[in-house]
């Protein structure tokens, strides 16, 4: 009987849109298996993480309120008053972090199967602008609690932007919305975070997302020089979508587990006024960062420290973002390839750092 | 064959479940809470006709204890309940008719002024209207 | 001759320049632009370097145009000594210290003249003095007590309000205490001279020296500006009274009260002390270790068997009071909203403060009804605190639920996704 609905639901839309091409697309897209093809799946998981993103956002701007006198007696009106507030309140939390987490997972697994190749290299660059709007995504949302922790990270990371040369005061005017972080800050980062940045995100995400359905799943050397039978693969629909659909539901229910058992705190509200409290550092993603920057010296070679390392890190950055052009072809000799030996590298570095920055 | 009817079932059902399990905490959430506002800036403390003469009571402002007198004139109005000494609740007393403080017996005038006793600032006021017979208190906005 | 000297302008406004700062060095009432223009006394003293040790241009008088001879008499427009200082003009030269109250009181006894420099101000201040222990003894020709000046300074007088002056509030103590905390000075008076040394540990004194808080009361607060004396017997409990106005009403309608006044017992310091007044705890009362009431009756009377009733019946108050706090220390420390609970607990805390003020009745009907209304908001504090913990554990225990329910659904969707890679298998061989 739903079987029969669905059919002549089909014929309606049909016979309108001419779905059946895109159907037939659909249906005979196939998707590699072999040994590193569990890494597809991290992309979907990110995607997922942003959809429960949208969705807890959504449900938070039903209750929350910018503005100094409002942002933080919002936010805990939710954690505490209004039904299952608290629930998607520190989801949207967890989430947050996860999915940040999953982009760099996503970003690392495609970089070191090498999958940034031609003719993927608008992928990798899309995925790159997706990650500093993921980034920013972070940032601004982290400072609408309008919490002491939150107030004093956006007050020392646009310092640090304040750093680059040239641009970086108008840069760091532009974010605060004046001289200090203060109220404008918060309304600024507002409509960042639930304006200007999903448009563009879902926008470069549906670019994304076209080009992954254009071009289908990259393989592995060895797959590639394979005939067309001998290689494995299963189909996208619905096989590896409900594969991606056991995926979400497990890491939902990590989700879950994190907001009941480590609810997000609301800390205390932010006082413009006083001295920032003892331990103050970004959100993790940002740590490796700081750490670094607080590592440098005062000066290096008359040149404060601080603009060196904000500068080396947008060097690296764009480095980063180039890596499809720019590829050390390795030659076919046993030993690591050169580009993992830089990616373990930048791995290695990050994770130092931020567990460097976490000791302290 | 049944095995595969089982599963079909066990899926459908489990999806349903899950869609409800996701649709009631969004539903509950979206029904506005009793008090609508994370923020008090007004409150009503009753009708015009509860208060008295010469009288006064303490009404909830949010969390702040708020004092509101009734003159012998007839009108209205309202102070922070907290005494600027060491934090107790004034009360109104009829037969001086100020604004004391028991614990150490400050005493402040009908606008809220410490005029006797430790205290050593006024309290802060707070504005009051009538509406429709209806008292309504609150925060009492800096004059341009 | 060719050309006179011609001095160059450099040189010639240097030499100005230096000319007028040796004269106003020559001046030095200039440097004080605020003493008035034209009085010799001050200006011959100042050149002398002849001032008063205790000299400061802020004095009040001065400020008023009362100088020197406003009070030591003389001449002030001449400049030759002799003539300034003619006791025909009325120079007294340094009063002497019998005489110094009849001196201060020709002009501040006299409304008339005063109430032109301040309309409200009092003028009873000299006959005050005489009744005070200080006055009496210095009519008695005693060289060592209090005058005018041992207060006020003779030269640096300023209004009480002046937190500069010596007779400010936060300077009160430190004033008396140049007399009589000397127990070499005060030796043949035959009194105590550890009354700051107690002062300042007491709460007041820790609130007025450290906290610099005005509101508590100082030496004069208590014992009188001019007419300075011990409160007698029957005023202590007034004086106490004045911020401590419940206390007292109680104290003196109670039972123990009117014993009190009837045996000439000094009232609230029996049990509180004058001058180290500590911080009050609830052991004070009823039987045990820290009370003062076995200070006079014996365990087992009559009055000993009300203060320990008392005594319980604030002891379980704040039991209840100290549980529900930690409970709500447990409420936030689980991430539920506190919020309500704290305001229940300020409710509890301030019927608290009042029973503790009705102990001065020592009728535990009447601690009990204040103890009654604390019990009852921190019993509510504590019942909200169960609720808050038991919704805490609900949304644990949904989650069990939940994760129960996806896991089944997972299981299934596993099970599905072989069911479907097997029949891709069988269709593509």
């Amino acid at each position: 009987m739903i079987k029969q609905f669905l059919a002549s639901s089909y014929d309606w839309l049909d016979a309108r849109f001419n779905l059946t091409p895109l159907i037939e697309f659909m249906q005979h897209k196939k998707v590699p298996v072999h040994r590193h093809s569990v890494w597809y799946y991290m992309g979907g998981v990110t995607l997922f993480l942003f959809m429960v993103q949208v969705f807890t956002g959504i449900l938070l701007l039903l209750y929350y309120q910018p503005g100094t006198d409002s942002a933080f007696e919002s936010v805990r009106f939710i954690m505490t008053k209004v039904q299952f507030g608290w629930l998607f309140r520190s989801i949207h939390s967890w989430s947050a972090n996860l999915m940040i987490f999953f982009i760099f997972v996503h970003m690392f697994s495609t970089f070191f199967t090498q999958a940034f190749k031609k003719p993927r290299e608008l992928t990798w660059i899309s995925g790159f602008a997706l990650l500093m709007l993921a980034f920013g995504f972070g940032f601004s949302g982290y400072l609408l609690p309008w919490n002491e922790l939150a107030f004093f990270a956006t007050k020392v990371g646009t310092d640090i932007t304040g750093a680059l040369p040239l641009i970086g005061d108008m840069i760091k005017t532009v974010l605060r919305g004046g001289e200090e972080v203060t109220g404008g800050t918060l309304l600024r980062f507002y409509a960042f975070h639930v304006a200007i940045i999903p448009a563009t995100f879902t926008i470069v995400l549906g670019i994304h997302l076209l080009f992954v359905q254009r071009q289908g799943m990259h393989e592995p050397d060895y797959m590639e020089n394979l005939p067309q039978e001998k290689k494995k693969m299963i189909s996208f629909f619905p096989n590896f979508l409900l594969r991606d659909a056991l995926l979400w539901l497990i890491v939902l229910n990590i989700l879950l587990f994190l907001a009941v058992f480590f609810p997000w705190e609301i800390g205390q509200k932010a006082d413009t006024f006083s001295s920032a409290p003892q331990g103050i550092r970004p959100e993790w993603y940002f740590m490796f960062m700081f750490q670094s920057l607080k590592l440098l010296p005062a000066h290096i070679l008359s040149i404060e420290g601080e603009v060196v390392g904000v500068l080396f890190f947008v060097v690296v950055a764009i480095i980063w973002l180039l890596v499809p052009f720019w590829e050390l072809k390795s030659p076919r000799t046993k030993g690591m390839r050169p580009m993992t030996l830089i990616g373990l590298v930048g791995i290695i570095f990050i994770l130092v750092m931020t567990i460097i920055g976490y000791l302290n | 064959m049944k095995r595969r009817r089982i599963l079909n079932i066990i899926l459908s059902g489990g999806l349903i479940g899950w869609l409800a399990s996701v649709l009631y905490p969004v539903i509950a959430y979206l029904k506005p809470p009793k008090i609508a506002e994370a923020n008090v800036s007004e409150v009503k403390a009753g009708d015009e006709s509860q208060f008295s003469n010469n009288s006064g009571s303490i009404v909830k402002f949010g969390r702040k204890p708020v004092i509101l007198v009734r003159t012998e004139a007839g009108d209205f109005r309202a102070f922070s309940a907290v005494c600027t000494h060491l934090d107790c609740i004034v009360q109104y007393r009829k037969d001086t008719k100020q604004i004391w403080c028991a614990c150490h017996n400050g005493t402040y005038d009908l606008q809220g002024r410490n005029v006797s006793g430790p205290p050593p600032r006024p309290l802060e006021p707070y504005a009051v209207k009538v509406v429709k017979g209806e008292i309504y208190i609150s925060q009492e906005k800096e004059n341009a | 001759m060719k050309s006179a000297h011609k001095v160059s302008t450099h040189t010639s406004l240097s030499l100005m320049i230096m000319a007028i700062f040796l004269m106003t060095k020559m001046m030095p009432a200039q440097d004080h632009p605020d003493l008035p223009e034209g009085d010799q006394c001050i200006k011959c003293h100042m050149e002398q370097e002849n001032m008063p040790e205790d000299f400061s241009d802020f004095d009040t008088h001065l400020q008023k145009n009362l100088s020197c001879a406003g009070c030591h008499g003389g001449d002030a427009s001449k400049e030759d000594m002799d003539e300034a200082m003619n006791p025909k003009k009325g120079f007294i030269g340094v009063p002497a210290k019998k005489d110094i109250p009849r001196l201060c009181g020709k002009c501040h006894s006299n409304i008339d003249f005063m109430r032109s420099y301040q309309p409200r101000i009092s003028t009873d201040q000299v006959d005050q003095y005489y009744t005070s222990i200080h006055g009496q003894k210095l009519k008695q020709g005693d060289k060592k007590v209090a005058d005018c000046t041992s207060c006020h300074t003779g030269h640096s007088i300023l209004s009480a309000k002046d937190a500069r002056s010596s007779v400010y509030a936060l300077n009160v103590p430190g004033t008396c205490k140049k007399c009589h905390s000397d127990a070499a000075y005060m030796k043949e008076y035959n009194i105590k001279t550890n009354q700051y040394e107690e002062y300042a540990k007491s709460i007041h004194g820790i609130a007025l020296l450290q906290d610099l808080d005005t509101s508590v009361p100082a030496c004069n607060d208590c014992h009188g500006n001019h007419g300075a004396i011990p409160p007698g017997v029957k005023s202590i409990s007034h004086v106490c009274g004045i911020c401590h106005s419940n206390n007292m009403q109680y104290f003196s309608a109670s039972t123990m009260g009117k014993i009190f006044a009837e045996e000439g017992l000094h009232a609230c310091e029996e049990c509180h002390g004058h001058h180290l007044i500590k911080k009050t705890n609830d052991d004070m009362i009823g039987i045990g270790e820290n009370s003062v009431c076995l200070n006079c009756h014996s365990q087992d009377d009559e009055g000993a068997k009300i203060a320990e009733e008392i005594h319980a019946d604030l002891h379980t108050t704040v039991a209840t009071y100290d549980s529900a706090q930690k409970v709500q220390k447990r409420v936030q420390q689980i991430g539920m909203d506190d919020v309500e609970i704290g305001y229940l607990l300020q409710d509890s805390h301030q019927s608290l403060i009042q029973a503790r003020t009705l102990v001065h009745t020592f009728n535990p009907e009447e601690v009990d009804k204040k103890t009654g209304e604390s019990l009852k908001n921190s019993e509510a504090a504590l019942s909200l605190a169960d609720q808050l913990i038991k919704d805490y554990n609900v949304r644990r225990k949904g989650f069990s639920i939940a994760t129960i329910f996806i896991t089944i659904l997972v299981i299934a969707l596993f099970f599905k996704i072989r069911e479907i890679d097997k029949k891709e298998k069988i269709k593509q061989s």
